[in-house]
């Protein structure tokens, strides 16, 4: 009782392309394919310009992915609630403010408070410091979303406000001074020192856990499908994704796996544990950094909140007609108000990951943020309009928008020729959405 | 050596200037242009102790960021006949019809920090361009030779590339000689030092970590560029420097992993300020003072009579020089620091 027919009974389906009865089978949103494919257009593009110009490309090696991978990761965190922000109809110009507070309060926490109380290098100091920023952000955030949905001012006019309000008083906390350095194990969450990253072993082990859920998933996607008689997609269709995402995961564990960390940590690392270094060098594979898994961590909770939750549900109700969620019966002021929380949650554990990265909080964290995130949110599809935005897509928004900029910098453009480029990809991807829902309908 | 007949010279003239202070009750003005940022409460301390040290008056206004308010402040002053006006511009353009109307009535001028093109003025302010030059020295003397990464300032700021100018008129001819290899030289957006540690971080990739002095134009800047050589385990090893004195700087300079932070120490240019302003109210003519030199960099490249200060030079060596001057607690600025490593620590 798995097998349904109706795919393949329906003639209209027989006339179709090759391409298009594929998609249709897989079930694959073309939006996403076209990303990845911009996305592996730019980074051939970058590795073979830098075989030209400087002789190697250093692009497409392990290295330059997984820094690229670590420098996206704060920006994607706050990608994955301004999707959900802006597919609500509304805007958060504040985040790239509040990481700047959050991070101060944090480090000043860390340094003025926290290490004099409990002495410099407690080991519970960076979690009571990660668990007040946490806090911190929400407050702000739940403050942002009272004053939009309870006293009805517009969430441009709010978060204009936070923008400049949150960096003035990021400046007061610690008079424009920049808190350095953080706590050790806080520093972790940066991805910059030894322990920052997993190793080869743990990361195996992600990815073998990786490829169980995603075979659980489409087995419990297939009983689910029968279970409300939907229709199944073909065996070769789910052969193939299964496929697809084990190359994908494996691939990335491979990947990582093969950056090795720089001769000089490894001999440290070596001397402090006995091991005897072998002729050659002594490798050791970072492995995942922890400032990306939090990333992906962040991505998939977002994504079972945004597909799976009643709460998820609402903000796309909301987003596509506000008046008939309203009628039908969702309290639309609650939902934004816990949004906007949520936000203030999300733009707080960028903060730890940015402060983290520096190894110092200062004022000027997170400058121009909000832009960034607003702009990978939009470039991953997300309708300003309201009801359409996915998080996968603004993540790997984020993603083509750090590999643009790195790429250019690893030729040595000019940082003026990098802005140019970055914003007109912007107005680009846009159109090319345009036309393609234009299409679609 | 050099540094030390520097140090010499400032005593003297420092010495030499509070000596002849006599006239008494003459009254000092100064016009701030605002007091949101901190650094300003400084500079009025130093002005004020210098002033009232000599018997005269320190009187102040702030225009708190607004040019009008600035030029109705300036016009109070004038009226209440003040001997000298220290002005800190707000705006360096709209404040020269005050200017103007202080040389009328017969008050004399200085800008302070902030340059306003009046040949009647004196300018008084650090050497924007030796910064440039003192990073880009304490920076080659520890690396003479090898690759050079140049992380710049915000593209949009000519402060960036002044100082950029007198990083290039220390270590161009190193460059010719093929000495030093310029690997790496980039802006960065709004001085972020995120942006800064980007940058260090793609510079390293393409130089496969070979990279042996970073010439970072500020101390924000330099802890991104510490940062990416930190993961790279190159922290400490490569020379890096930067401006400004960050007290996070500070204690890189002690810990090592920044080699020389050039500081521009508010109080020595508050204290100088003051007691020019009282040699003024003396009636020496501004042409006569000691140390005066002529200085026509400006926008419009009027000639104007100017005090430049020299900037201390923060490194390990000289580590002393900032907590002597109560800039920063020992405590601070030797966090982490191994005993026995730095002789300001102990």
């Amino acid at each position: 009782m798995t097998q349904s027919p109706e795919t393949r009974s329906d003639p209209a389906l027989v006339q179709e392309g090759m391409i298009t009865r594929f998609l249709r089978a897989t079930e694959i949103d073309t939006r996403l394919l076209g990303m990845i494919g911009a996305l592996v257009l730019i980074w051939v593009g970058f590795q073979i310009a830098g075989d030209l110009r400087n002789g190697n490309g250093v692009f497409l090696t392990p290295r330059n992915l997984w820094i690229l991978l670590v420098q996206t990761a704060s920006i994607a965190v706050m990608t994955t609630g301004m999707v959900m922000i802006i597919v609500m109809r509304h805007i958060d110009l504040s985040v790239g403010s509040l990481l700047a507070f959050v991070a101060v309060v944090m480090g000043y926490s860390q340094v003025y408070i926290l290490g004099p109380w409990l002495g410099v290098g407690h080991p519970a100091i960076w979690i009571i410091s990660v668990i007040i920023g946490l806090c911190t952000g929400a407050l702000i955030g739940a403050f942002h979303g009272y004053l939009i949905s309870y006293a009805g001012i517009p969430s441009f006019i709010v978060t204009l406000g936070g923008l400049i309000v949150w960096r003035g008083a990021a400046w007061a906390v610690i008079r424009g001074e920049t808190v350095a350095p953080m706590d050790e194990r806080f520093e972790l969450m940066g991805g910059g020192p030894f322990y920052s990253s997993i190793g080869a072993t743990a990361t195996w082990i992600i990815g073998i856990l990786i490829c169980v859920l995603i075979l659980l998933g489409i087995r419990s996607g297939r009983s689910a499908r029968s279970k409300f008689r939907f229709p199944q997609r073909p065996i070769w269709a789910e052969a193939f994704l299964v496929a697809m995402g084990f190359a994908l995961t494996i691939g990335t564990v491979l990947l990582v796996n093969s950056y090795y960390f720089p001769p000089k940590l490894a001999a440290d690392y070596a001397a402090l544990h006995n091991i005897p270094i072998p002729e050659g060098g002594l490798l050791i594979s970072r492995g995942f950094a922890i400032p990306v898994l939090i990333a992906a961590v962040v991505g998939l909770g977002m994504t079972f909140i945004a597909t799976r939750t009643q709460f998820g549900r609402y903000i796309y109700a909301i987003g596509g007609n506000p008046e008939a969620a309203e009628l039908a019966g969702v309290n639309t002021r609650k939902i934004t108000l816990l949004m906007f929380t949520l936000m203030g949650v999300l733009a707080a554990v960028s903060a730890c990951i940015s402060s983290a990265r520096l190894n110092a909080a200062s004022n000027a964290l997170g400058l121009f943020d909000e832009l960034y995130v607003i702009a990978a949110t939009v470039i991953g599809g997300t309708s300003l309009a309201g009801g359409v935005g996915t998080i996968y897509g603004a993540m790997l928004g984020a993603l083509v928008m750090q590999s643009l900029q790195s790429g250019m910098t690893l030729l040595n453009f000019d940082s003026a020729y990098k802005d140019m480029a970055v914003g007109s990809v912007l107005v680009f991807a846009v159109w090319l959405d345009q036309i393609y829902r234009r299409r679609a309908n | 050596m050099f540094k030390a007949t520097v140090a010499a010279l400032t005593g003297a003239l420092i010495l030499g200037a509070t000596v002849p202070a006599l006239a008494k009750d003459k009254t000092i003005a100064v016009s701030w242009k605002t007091f949101q940022e901190e650094r300003w409460k400084t500079d009025e301390a130093a002005i004020k102790a210098a002033v009232t040290a000599a018997g005269n008056k320190y009187v102040s206004t702030d225009a708190q960021g607004s040019a009008e308010k600035q030029a109705k402040d300036i016009e109070g002053l004038i009226t209440q006949k003040v001997d000298v006006l220290i002005i800190v511009a707000y705006d360096s353009d709209a404040i020269l019809p005050s200017i103007k109307a202080a040389r009328d009535a017969g008050v004399k001028t200085m800008a302070y920090d902030v340059q306003f093109e009046d040949p009647s003025a004196l300018y008084i302010t650090f050497d924007n361009i030796g910064v440039g030059r003192l990073m880009a020295k304490e920076v080659q003397k520890v690396k003479p030779a090898g690759n050079y990464a140049f992380i710049k300032g915000d593209k949009g700021d000519p402060n960036a590339t002044f100082l950029f100018k007198g990083i290039m008129e220390v270590l161009g001819d190193a460059i010719k000689a093929g000495k030093i290899k310029n690997s790496c030289e980039t802006f960065t957006d709004g001085w972020k030092p995120d942006n800064a540690q980007k940058n260090m971080e793609q510079c390293l990739t393409s130089t496969g970590n070979k990279i042996d002095a970073v010439v970072s134009e500020n101390d924000g800047m330099a802890s991104g560029v510490v940062a990416a050589l930190k993961a790279q385990g190159m922290d400490g090893s490569v020379a890096v420097s930067g401006q400004d004195g960050d007290l996070a700087a500070i204690n890189r300079v002690a810990l090592g992993t920044q080699t020389v932070s050039i500081w521009k120490d508010a109080r020595q240019l508050g204290k100088k300020a003051g007691e020019l302003a009282n040699m003024i109210a003396d009636g020496t003519a501004i042409d006569k003072l000691p140390g005066v030199t002529k200085f026509n960099l400006g926008k419009k490249g009027v000639e104007m009579n100017s005090i430049l200060l020299e900037p201390t030079t923060i490194t390990k060596d000289t580590l002393n020089l900032a907590i002597d001057a109560g800039h920063i607690s020992k405590e601070k600025a030797c966090a982490g620091v191994k005993a026995g490593t730095v002789k300001a620590c102990g």
